[in-house]
């Protein structure tokens, strides 16, 4: 399903994955909109993490994982025999369920992505600029400004997560997928994130994973609804949450199951 | 450990103090209760021996390291038991060699194996590499004296000069006795990173070799010194490899060539000559400089595999 006048990011068409002999996902096929927030639901085991993470080929690292079908990126086939892993990640950044800073500085944490991508020359004063604006595109400058040498697991598990975010922005991916980002966070945690996420969309394309029905309704524009491994329905949120045109879409969003 | 499981388990069990019910005396506890003291006496087993050895190496080497002088038994260059002259700073010197070129040899090679069998090896391979290292740990120290002496020794005396047994031959021997050690537990500690952390790097477009060498192994680092030390340990220990392929020259040496001699060959080639008296007495206090070092080594790998700081 596609919206005319708007600028796709990523087509996927006719995607199925398994999992050794379990079909995880079955001929889900979805336009990702260009600097709009992409949310998927569905109740759990629907096939919507394993969804994502065909955006950035992140289940190339789950043995026995298997993915048919085409999704491009930029008109780019992301499964092309001439495209690494590697480079789809560069381009499609990731935020995971359970904050995943590494055992490093909270600056060593933001300066990772730039080093091993050889995206920072030795000069420390344009490292240094740009990881000050990825904390502070990631509304986490204020609060480590003056403790960026400290271990990032003194931070809290709020500021854990962004600071993940600010690692995931410091590279410039065109592409951030947050796969239940807030389910480890308190009301207040997540409030910061959401904001987050609305600031961040005219920069980038977001694609947001959550088991929160209305989390969905207010960060994103586009919903896609995922049950036992299909996309149900796809369309503008306000639609989906006010009038689905599937009885199974109806059905969850109104509460009845999941 | 023991310990503790002595102090908690003090007082009465509490399956005998009677429940806010009333309840009345169970059987099935009386039998935990027993079970429960059975193993803590198994555990003392093992701590009484050890305070008797410890208790026999020092009651009879301490009088002759307090004769000696700590200073001059500890760095005297010269041991001739004959004359009653003491001196251990030669095999000290020796075994620290033996240890830190066996150490330059087996480590880079344990760490990288521990790696490949962590992250790299398919499981095939790895289900072939695993009982294979472990065999390696299984097979016993004469055996690898053995085959340095057979091969090590005159391939080392025809291409570098004799005499062949030397520094170099027991380096690459106790080299390659101490790396199922380092490359069992450096695996372990490269399985304990968490997945998240490696997630977390292939998610910022980090090739497989850059998220081992930036994220996986300075994270198992801990874990892999651990390994080091315990490597480093058997190789200190180790004597029956170390009398077969070392020489034995209590003197320190000049080049990797030249034959040395370790603490424990000096225990081992001269307790049959030395049946009482000083000369006695100095193998074992040979005895105690070894045990204090091991325990050190022991200490500080402990601590490294629970994570703390030194």
């Amino acid at each position: 399903m596609s919206y005319t006048g708007e600028r796709l990011k990523i087509v996927v068409r006719n995607l199925n994955v398994y999992y050794g002999k379990t079909q995880a996902l079955k001929d889900v096929s979805l336009d990702v909109q260009a600097n709009k927030v992409t949310a998927v639901i569905g109740p759990s085991g629907c096939g919507k993490s394993t969804f994502i993470r065909t955006l950035n080929r992140m289940n190339d690292i789950i043995p026995g994982a298997r993915v048919e079908g085409k999704i491009t990126l930029e008109g780019q086939d992301i499964y092309g025999n001439n495209v690494s892993a590697v480079e789809v990640r560069r381009r499609v950044g990731m935020v995971f369920q359970k904050s995943n800073p590494f055992p490093k500085s909270i600056f060593e944490n933001v300066a990772y992505g730039l080093r091993i991508n050889g995206l920072i020359t030795r000069e420390s004063g344009s490292l240094r600029e740009r990881i000050e604006k990825a904390l502070a595109d990631a509304a986490l400058w204020d609060e480590v400004k003056d403790r960026l040498n400290t271990s990032a697991f003194e931070l809290s598990i709020g500021q854990q997560q962004r600071l993940c975010i600010a690692r995931a922005l410091a590279i410039e991916p065109e592409v951030i997928l947050f796969d239940e980002p807030c389910s480890a966070l308190d009301p207040i945690a997540t409030a910061k994130i959401e904001d987050l996420l609305r600031d961040l969309k005219s920069k980038y394309t977001i694609v947001i994973v959550t088991h929160s029905m209305q989390q969905a309704a207010r960060v994103s524009d586009l919903t896609g609804f995922f049950l036992l491994g299909e996309m149900v329905e796809y369309g503008l949120t306000s639609e989906i949450f006010s009038r689905p045109k599937d009885k199974r879409t109806e059905d969850y969003v109104t509460g009845r199951f999941g | 450990m023991i310990w503790r499981a002595v102090w908690t388990s003090h007082g009465p069990p509490s399956y005998f103090i009677k429940g806010p019910k009333g309840m009345k005396f169970m059987p099935c506890s009386y039998r935990e209760w027993v079970i429960e003291r059975l193993l803590i006496a198994a555990a003392m087993v093992s701590v009484v021996i050890i305070a008797f050895i410890i208790i026999t190496i020092f009651r009879t080497g301490l009088p002759l390291i307090a004769e000696v002088g700590l200073f001059d038994f500890l760095f005297g260059m010269h041991w001739r038991p004959g004359h009653e002259i003491f001196g251990i700073f030669p095999m000290m010197i020796g075994t620290l060699l033996v240890t830190l070129l066996s150490m330059l040899i087996s480590v880079p090679l344990g760490v990288l194996a521990a790696t490949f069998l962590a992250e790299v090896a398919p499981d095939v391979i790895r289900n072939i590499l695993r009982p294979v290292i472990e065999l390696l740990a299984g097979i016993p120290s004469v055996v690898y004296g053995f085959v340095g002496v057979i091969v090590l020794v005159p391939f080392i005396r025809t291409y570098f000069g004799p005499p062949g047994f030397s520094l170099l031959a027991g380096s690459i021997v106790l080299a390659i006795m101490a790396l199922p050690i380092i490359i069992t537990i450096s695996e372990d500690a490269i399985c304990a990173v968490p997945k998240s952390y490696k997630e977390a790097s292939f998610a910022l477009g980090a090739t497989h070799w850059q998220t081992i060498k930036n994220v996986i192994l300075p994270a198992a680092r801990s874990g892999i010194l651990a390994g080091v030390v315990l490597g480093s340990g058997r190789a200190i220990g180790e004597t029956m490899a170390a009398i077969m392929v070392l020489g034995n020259i209590p003197a320190i040496p000049d080049s990797v060539l030249d034959p040395i001699r370790t603490l424990t060959a000096n225990v081992a080639l001269e307790m049959a000559y030395a049946p009482h008296g000083p000369h006695r007495q100095a193998l074992f206090a040979t005895g105690i400089v070894l045990f204090v070092a091991i325990s050190i080594l022991v200490v500080i790998s402990n601590r490294l595999r629970r994570g703390q700081q030194l």
